[in-house]
């Protein structure tokens, strides 16, 4: 047979109206390994998952060997041979290796009963064929990151998938593990199967892939061999966006008083050795790739974990244990990534999500005092110009998601903050939003207050920031002043491209 | 072995290790405690609430829970009760018909939860809190809170042995076996593992997870119905509280050995292991002649301990699954 295997055709995608794959074409070749390149939001994800069946698409098609393939289900795109590796793996840990890989297929003997014996054996010839060598029996909870991926891809290979999906399959291996799933992605190509691989280390995808795609705000931007893509070229792909009036002018603002300093912080496993300072009246970026630390490291300075070495100075004292309370106390706020989950209660009204993080403030005698806090809700509202008919009835999943992440701004406002920790706070909005977002932004640190943000668009955070620290595997790999600020060093920093000209 | 692997044996099998201590403590005191009537009788006493414990414990792996068991042991043994009370059934075929119809009464009593929980989509909590007032409130509107005395061959089954066992044991056996090799040696059994773990993959990873849970359910019904069946042959007259308040006992037996409230961990010889436990402790207070009053204290603390260990053990669990960003 040739021809490619997979292809998609003129294909739309969007979530609330918002596009996110917009006309996009492309071939997956048979027996060959596609590396999908593209930043953070360029939809790399949601192109697969329509693969996957996890998502359906708006319009277009796509042809599996040929075929029109439309899943309505993961399950479908399994049975048409299609398997999805992600991030997040689906294992039970409470489980055995075998029993994961063959959970709906038991090989079963006498009275329905599973055979063991033969589950162990099928096991341990599939853990033989990617070079694993566990004890079938093993808890999964019982292994590695890298172990559990590669459990992952036995069961694709059980399955005996065509089409093999790895999404950022290295960011939680050693360099071992990665050695190790990286011959088992080229034995998958000796075997005549396909591979689509997305990753942000354009090294491994350069050294892997046969074919390159490069997406940019939900289009295919470029494609061909890997041979006529550098990484160098793979980077002008990725980025290539002019900005134009998406920001408000710069001005810095940035005053001598240390607010919050941190000395060699470390959490095992998580992040190592991260030093730096954020004084008042400063916008500092807090830049990299998704899984780099940068939210770990957040939480741990508000006090969700705890660091097991260095230490921390915030608002001139060390702090030896820091939990949120604390925080709070010494006027941190912590604005989450997960403003649905976590910021908000979607179903009460918009002045009581802002007035929550200050209630004592309006309290009398015990009781809330309603009229002032409806009232210094509205004055803030007001402010920051969201965009509500009435505060104090509407609900805060009524409003649209630029508008959410103000309330949650002026929540935290509310309690009067010197310290902003802002995790991608223009996610997900839109970009007449983002500007307003971003204009917040200054007017805090205008204000005093000493602002990390953190963040995943380079221009975002170059055309904001007075520093940027960059973040890479959980450490701190490059620290930029304004001057020096310039994408290519920046990603250089966070993609750990070491020595090559971009 | 490390500190951090001996600290996890400990925590993994702290409820054996409560249950020698306690056996050996009060083995010590009273020698007597030893004998194989004090173990059969502990052993017979636990078995209801054990047979129960273990349907309990199919619904607890799944991250669910059922607050109807006691309710439903009492409507079970009343549809039984009430066909024997026909003489036509005071026989040795009728009176096994009339326990399979007690049976049927309280797996059907479990499909109700089940209805309730996978179709209409109500929480278990709130589901069986409800199915336990209203199973009881039907009970009581059929009998007029009368009593129903159970027929002779009834009583003469209850306390008959099989081959030297009394039967509330060998039904607590049968039950048990049953259970573990549906758990251990079933995909239905292992995949009900998968469900109580991560109830969103196990949906992605293809499985039927609304059966699952319903069949859960039903078996937990079943279970009950067992336990109801089994101890109103010995106690012979079925009062309007005959139940009342079990479904604590049968979860605490259950959590004791071992099997968590979120799902995913557990065995049927957990419900074994905690059914007994309770037991010996309340009978070896007894022997020892522990002061009536503190019988209840000393109880608790035995059962806070257990169920310390537990949380220490999931708090543990929530470490190991933090995601790592580093191999360090």
């Amino acid at each position: 047979m040739s021809g490619p295997i997979f292809s998609f055709a003129e294909v739309n995608k969007g979530f609330f109206g918002v596009p996110v794959i917009k006309e996009l074409s492309l071939e997956i070749g048979r027996g060959r390994v596609l590396g999908l390149v593209g930043q953070n939001g360029a939809g790399k994800s949601t192109l697969m998952n329509l693969m996957g069946g996890n998502l359906t698409l708006d319009s277009g098609a796509m042809a599996l060997d040929g075929k029109p393939y439309a899943p309505g289900s993961a399950r479908d795109a399994e049975t048409a041979g299609i398997a999805f590796i992600h991030q997040e793996l689906n294992l039970f840990s409470n489980l055995s290796i075998a029993e994961n890989i063959f959970l709906s297929a038991m090989p079963r003997g006498a009275g329905g009963f599973i055979d063991s014996r033969r589950l162990r054996q099928r096991t341990a010839e599939l853990l033989r064929e990617v070079d694993l060598e566990l004890p079938p029996d093993m808890l999964v909870e019982r292994l590695s990151p890298g172990e559990r991926q590669l459990v992952e891809v036995t069961k694709a290979l059980h399955l005996d998938a065509r089409l093999v999906i790895f999404d950022e399959p290295t960011t939680s291996l050693t360099p071992r593990e990665t050695t190790r799933l990286f011959a088992l992605i080229n034995r998958l190509r000796e075997a005549g199967k396909s591979v689509v691989y997305i990753s942000h280390i354009l090294a491994d995808v350069e050294k892997l892939a046969d074919d390159i795609a490069v997406l940019r705000d939900g289009r295919l931007v470029a494609s061909g061999p890997v041979a006529s893509f550098p990484a160098a070229t793979m980077i002008n792909a990725m980025l290539g966006r002019d900005i134009d009036q998406l920001y408000p002018p710069y001005a810095s603002t940035a005053q001598g008083e240390t607010l919050l300093e941190t000395k060699a912080l470390s959490l095992r496993g998580v992040v190592r050795d991260i030093s730096f300072s954020l004084k008042r009246g400063e916008v500092l970026g807090l830049f990299g790739l998704m899984g780099a630390g940068r939210t770990e490291l957040a939480r741990i300075l508000f006090g969700l974990d705890h660091f097991h070495s260095g230490g921390l100075i915030s608002g001139g004292q060390s702090v030896s244990r820091q939990s949120p309370r604390a925080a709070i106390a010494s006027r941190m706020a912590f604005i989450t990534e997960n403003r649905r989950e976590e910021g908000l209660m979607m179903n009460v009204p918009i002045a009581d999500n802002i007035a929550l993080a200050a209630l004592p403030r309006h309290a009398r005698g015990g009781f809330i005092d309603q009229r002032a806090m409806v009232a210094s809700a509205t004055d803030l509202a007001a402010a920051l110009q969201i965009k509500a008919s009435a505060i104090d009835r509407q609900p805060a999943r009524s409003l649209s998601g630029g508008n959410q992440q103000k309330v949650v701004i002026a929540k935290w406002l509310m309690a009067g903050p010197a310290i902003f920790i802002l995790d991608e706070p223009t996610r997900g909005i839109d970009v007449a939003a983002k500007y307003e977002i971003y204009s917040i932004i200054q007017r805090l640190a205008s204000e005093g207050c000493g602002i990390l943000l953190i963040s995943s668009e380079i221009e975002e955070a170059m055309a904001m920031c007075d520093r940027i620290l960059v973040m890479r595997q959980g450490e701190i790999s490059g620290a930029f002043e304004r001057a020096a600020f310039g994408k290519e060093p920046i990603l250089r920093a966070a993609f750990g491209e070491e020595g090559r000209a971009a | 072995m490390t500190r951090a692997r001996l600290g996890e044996l400990v925590l993994r099998n702290m409820t054996l290790i409560i249950f020698i201590v306690v056996f050996v403590y009060f083995g010590v005191q009273a020698p007597r405690f030893f004998g194989v009537d004090s173990i059969a009788n502990i052993i017979k006493q636990a078995s209801f609430i054990g047979i129960i414990a273990v349907g309990m414990t199919f619904v607890l792996l799944t991250a669910g829970i059922d607050l109807s068991v006691g309710s439903n042991m009492y409507l079970s043994a009343m549809a039984a009760g009430y066909l024997m009370q026909n003489p036509a059934f005071q026989n040795g075929p009728g009176v096994v018909a009339a326990l399979f119809v007690g049976l049927l009464a309280g797996t059907a009593f479990g499909a109700v939860n089940a209805f309730c929980i996978v179709v209409l989509r109500i929480t278990p909590f709130l589901v069986t809190l409800a199915t336990m007032v209203a199973g009881r409130g039907l009970g009581t509107a059929i009998t007029e809170s009368f009593g129903i005395e159970m027929p002779g061959p009834y009583l003469a089954f209850g306390a008959s042995n099989l081959l030297g066992i009394p039967m509330p044991i060998v039904a607590f056996v049968i039950v048990v076996v049953g259970a573990h090799i549906v758990l251990s040696r079933t995909q239905f059994g292992r995949q009900i593992y998968a469900v109580g773990n991560d109830p969103v993959a196990a949906r992605k990873a293809g499985l039927a997870v609304d059966r699952i849970l319903f069949l859960a359910y039903v078996i937990c019904g079943f279970c009950a119905a067992v336990g109801g069946v089994t101890l109103i042959a010995l106690i012979g007259r079925l009062n309007q509280t005959f139940g009342v308040g079990k479904e604590f006992d049968v979860i605490t037996a259950a959590v004791l050995g071992g099997t968590s409230l979120f799902g995913g961990v557990g065995t049927a010889w957990g419900a074994v292991m905690g059914s007994t436990l309770v037991q010996m402790v309340q009978s070896g207070m007894i022997f020892i002649g522990v002061n009536l009053y503190l019988q209840p204290m000393v109880l608790a603390l035995v059962i806070f301990l257990a169920i310390f260990a537990d949380a220490l053990r999931t708090a543990r669990l929530e470490k190991l699954r933090r995601r790592m960003l580093r191999s360090d």
